[in-house]
């Protein structure tokens, strides 16, 4: 392929390594700080870990594990800006549709062996190999690497992905479209790279400690399912001197509450906040309870197809619903946790997005009672002509208060009849999945720090597009900002028309709220991913 | 009495079978799917899954693939939520674990119950009689989901004798909490109905003879009256094993042990169906069992019952 364009070039600073470890740790250390004796680290999970195989992995906290585990290119600093990680540096041509990553030649795998270019393409055709059968093996094909789609659907061979290994510390991506932000996605663990000899040596169980080799900065000592696993300081990693938490401790606890009991108990560094309790924690605990913005939002479906109620398809209606609903008393009486209330779809925090001027995101509530009330006479309804809805949640109790608030506001102001319906999970995403609800609770994460990973969902082929908005410039415009270097203008106009279609309810972008041990320093609050790396921590004295 | 036993075997056999196919049925026509997630998976990814785990097989043939591994090979197949884990596995890893703290509940439960129904008995409208019913009394009302937590609250927060959860290998520590919350409200239970069963059968005519020639009561109590008064106690004590062997959701969720019973739990939310599967077969299997020993207690207890 001729590289007739080199469009971007980025070469990066490597980190100062310090030639020992208090050294390392030292000249992070805050004045008047003192490192602790012992370096541990103790977190709590919510659930057992379906697996720690990086292509099969689609848990959150199985990611936050398998950062720790294994390194891919790149690693995101304490902002969610790129570090190196095995890739040095890269560079992108063809339009940002060919890729040549440049890998470090002193990464080894915890056995010993030398982490090289064949290792990652190795893996990232297991991960979109039919056989793996991997539940994520979407995300390289939502990357556009070349072939990713036809090889998952048995149309290709895994061999023709578009990866390979130009020397053992060259790598080559060619991409089916230009996409900017594609090494932002490496950091997400499907384009980890697995060791193949372990893999296809101990098959399903290379994933136990006693099998494991992994090249992050920890390696996997213990695995006690759904009560605790550990991790200890890899010497063979590359970076291994800046490293200064020694050991890495999850424990399964379920209940939030009792693990808040245990965070008080000093058996745990870090854990989250119940719903509702932060304001008091806040105030008791100042250093310790935290908020912090995260990449996801939650809002409301609307049924945009003829399975839903015809009123819906009305725009007025939809605009009605939205402005009622006061977004400011559910942040601030319900949730408490300083989340931020939401008037359009993609996160405020997300990486170089502008959120844009929504008309009614000005507005006060009173004018927006007032004006959804002119609305919905409008269209038709008011009193002795109520509209019935039907509001889908799944079980949770803040899904259940937000639902209450929400049909509480709707009936006095607006006189429309809600029917709350609660569903369990799998039960509910097949409700939603086959459009039979009015109104339907939701929440989308970002798979990687750019609004096309919210504003995509919106789009006609998006199957996460529950409520089947369809929009043709809604289409176009997403299209067309992948091949832009700067797609802002395009996100604006979509998000305005989402707005101005009132495609979906946003209620409010979400925030992190945890509690962290006043001695843990290092973590990365401003990382909107909450992509935190146990390598970046380190403990101090009281 | 062997044919008898035997008897119930051949019948444990078609009734395990009938749970087999049933629950299979059961949960084969559950809405949902182990795959779904917030983000549905796009079709071919799901084909492939789907295709990994024989469910784009007919339904007969699914069904008759899983009861064939489980009768022949006593397989039970793989996990479809814990991917590098099969449900031998789980069980192997989770069921011993919930074997070792739902026998000791099982021993503190019957144990104290019995000694608490008995003493509130014999020394019936005594003060002793109105601290045992309280006690019992306090402890229904006390059930593991309020017990766990603030047990945890007291020994692990307030007073730091306790680890406030885990296992480590069924360590004596990490016993002691998930044992009491689980037995205290199985220890009145048992407390009760012991009291009622000793209060009747001190007034059968053979206590009464037995009282006239004279014997001391701790004789009366130990050698006459408490064969009769475990009745029905055991006809309690066969199902509350099962329950307590086969897991209990709420001391693996607020304890962390790692048990069965969070694994059922999460396998029913989860749709893992082979999971489902396996931890129902186990307990099916462990019911009909205990079933069946305490049909025999209760002939060797009662001679005049026989089979």
């Amino acid at each position: 392929m001729k590289q007739h364009t080199i469009i971007s070039t980025i070469v990066f600073t490597l980190i100062a390594i310090s030639s020992t470890i208090s050294h390392a740790a030292n000249s992070i250390l805050e004045n008047g700080q003192e490192l602790a004796d012992v370096q541990t680290f103790t977190y709590r999970l919510l659930d057992e870990i379906p697996t720690l195989d990086p292509q099969l992995n689609e848990d959150s906290e199985g990611f936050d594990v398998l950062r720790d585990l294994f390194e891919g290119l790149f690693n995101q600093d304490s902002r969610g800006n790129l570090e190196p990680g095995v890739a040095k540096q890269f560079r992108a041509s063809d339009s940002n549709q060919t890729f040549i990553f440049e890998l470090r030649e002193d990464a080894r795998w915890s056995n010993g062996d030398p982490v090289t270019a064949h290792d990652f393409v190795y893996s990232w055709r297991r991960a979109v190999n039919p056989a793996t059968a991997s539940p994520y093996a979407w995300y390289v094909e939502l990357a556009t690497v070349e072939n990713a789609a036809a090889i998952i659907a048995g149309d290709e061979m895994p061999e023709k992905l578009g990866v390979r290994a130009l020397d053992d510390f060259t790598l080559e991506v060619r991409l089916e479209q230009p996409l900017p932000y594609f090494p932002e996605m490496t950091t997400y663990a499907t384009f980890f790279p697995v060791h193949r000899a372990t893999v296809e040596t101990h098959g399903i169980q290379w994933t136990k400690p006693e099998n494991m080799v992994s090249n992050g900065a920890y390696v996997l000592t213990e695995h006690a399912p759904n009560e605790f696993h550990s991790r200890e300081r890899n010497p063979l990693y590359w970076n291994n001197k800046a490293t200064v938490i020694e050991k890495v401790i999850g424990r399964v606890v379920n209940d939030e509450n009792q693990a808040l009991t245990r965070y008080f108990a000093d058996e745990l560094d870090y854990t989250g906040i119940p719903t509702g309790q932060y304001p008091n924690l806040k105030e008791e605990y100042p250093d310790e309870a935290t908020s912090v913005p995260v990449l996801c939002t939650y809002y409301y479906a609307i049924n945009h197809t003829d399975s839903g109620n015809p009123a819906l398809k009305d725009v007025r209606i939809r605009k009605a619903l939205s402005y009622a609903l006061d977004r400011d008393l559910i942040v601030s009486q319900v949730l408490k946790g300083g989340q931020y209330p939401a008037y359009n779809f993609t996160h405020r925090a997300t990486a170089g997005f502008e959120t844009p001027e929504i008309d009614y995101a000005k507005m006060q509530q009173s004018e927006l009672d007032s004006e959804a009330r002119k609305l919905m006479e409008a269209a038709g309804y008011g009193p002795g002509n109520a509209l019935r809805l039907k509001l889908i949640y799944n079980t949770s109790e803040s899904h259940k208060q937000i639902a209450t608030v929400v049909s509480q506001l709707w009936k006095q102001k607006l006189g429309v009849e809600i029917e709350l319906e609660n569903f369990e999970w799998k039960t509910y995403l097949d409700i939603r999945r086959t459009q039979q609800f009015d109104i339907a609770r939701s929440a989308w994460c970002g798979d990687y720090n750019e609004a096309s990973t919210f504003l995509d969902l919106m789009t006609s082929a998006s199957t996460s597009n529950s409520g089947r908005f369809s929009n043709a410039e809604v289409d176009r415009l997403m299209k067309e900002s992948k091949t832009l270097s700067d797609p802002q203008e395009n996100y604006t106009k979509v998000e305005l028309i989402l707005a101005d279609e009132m495609a979906l309810i946003p209620i409010y972008h979400y925030t992190s709220v945890f509690m962290l041990k006043p001695q843990v320093k290092g973590w990365p609050y401003d990382n909107v991913q909450l992509q935190w790396y146990s390598k970046n921590l380190y403990r101090v004295n009281n | 009495m062997t044919s008898y036993i035997l008897r119930r075997i051949l019948v444990a056999v078609p009734t395990i079978f009938a749970l087999i196919v049933f629950s299979f049925i059961v949960m084969y026509l559950a809405p949902g799917s182990p795959f779904s997630g917030e983000r549905p998976l796009p079709e071919a990814t799901l084909a492939n899954i789907e295709a990994m785990y024989g469910l784009n097989r007919p339904f007969y043939e699914q069904i008759f693939r899983y009861i064939w591994n489980v009768v022949v090979h006593f397989d039970f197949g793989p996990s479809f939520i814990y991917r590098d884990r099969s449900v031998n596995e789980i069980i192997a890893q989770g069921f011993p674990v919930t074997l070792t703290y739902g026998f000791l509940s099982f021993v503190v439960a019957v144990t104290a119950g019995v000694s608490l129904g008995v003493v509130a008995a014999i020394r019936q409208n005594t003060w002793l009689d109105y601290f045992a019913v309280g006690v019992s009394i306090g402890a229904q009302v006390l059930p593991n989901f309020v017990m766990a937590p603030i047990l945890v609250l007291i020994f692990t927060l307030w007073l730091g004798w306790l680890p406030g959860g885990g296992w480590q290998g069924g360590e004596l520590p990490y016993l002691v909490m998930p044992v009491i919350a689980l037995s205290t409200s199985f220890m009145a239970s048992i407390a009760r109905i012991t009291r009622s069963s000793m209060l009747e059968v001190l007034t059968a005519d053979f206590i009464l003879t037995a009282r006239a020639k004279g014997l001391p009561m701790y004789r009366i109590v130990l050698r006459h009256a408490l064969k009769p008064t475990m009745l029905p106690v055991i006809s309690y004590l066969g199902p509350t094993f099962v329950g307590l062997i086969t897991g209990s959701v709420v001391i693996d969720l607020y304890f962390s042990t790692g048990g069965i019973g969070q694994y059922f739990v999460n396998a029913a939310i989860n749709r893992d169906y082979s999971l489902i599967m396996g931890i129902t077969i186990l307990t099916g299997a462990l019911t009909v069992l205990f079933n069946l020993l305490v049909d025999i207690a209760y002939a060797w207890i009662d001679p005049r019952i026989r089979y």
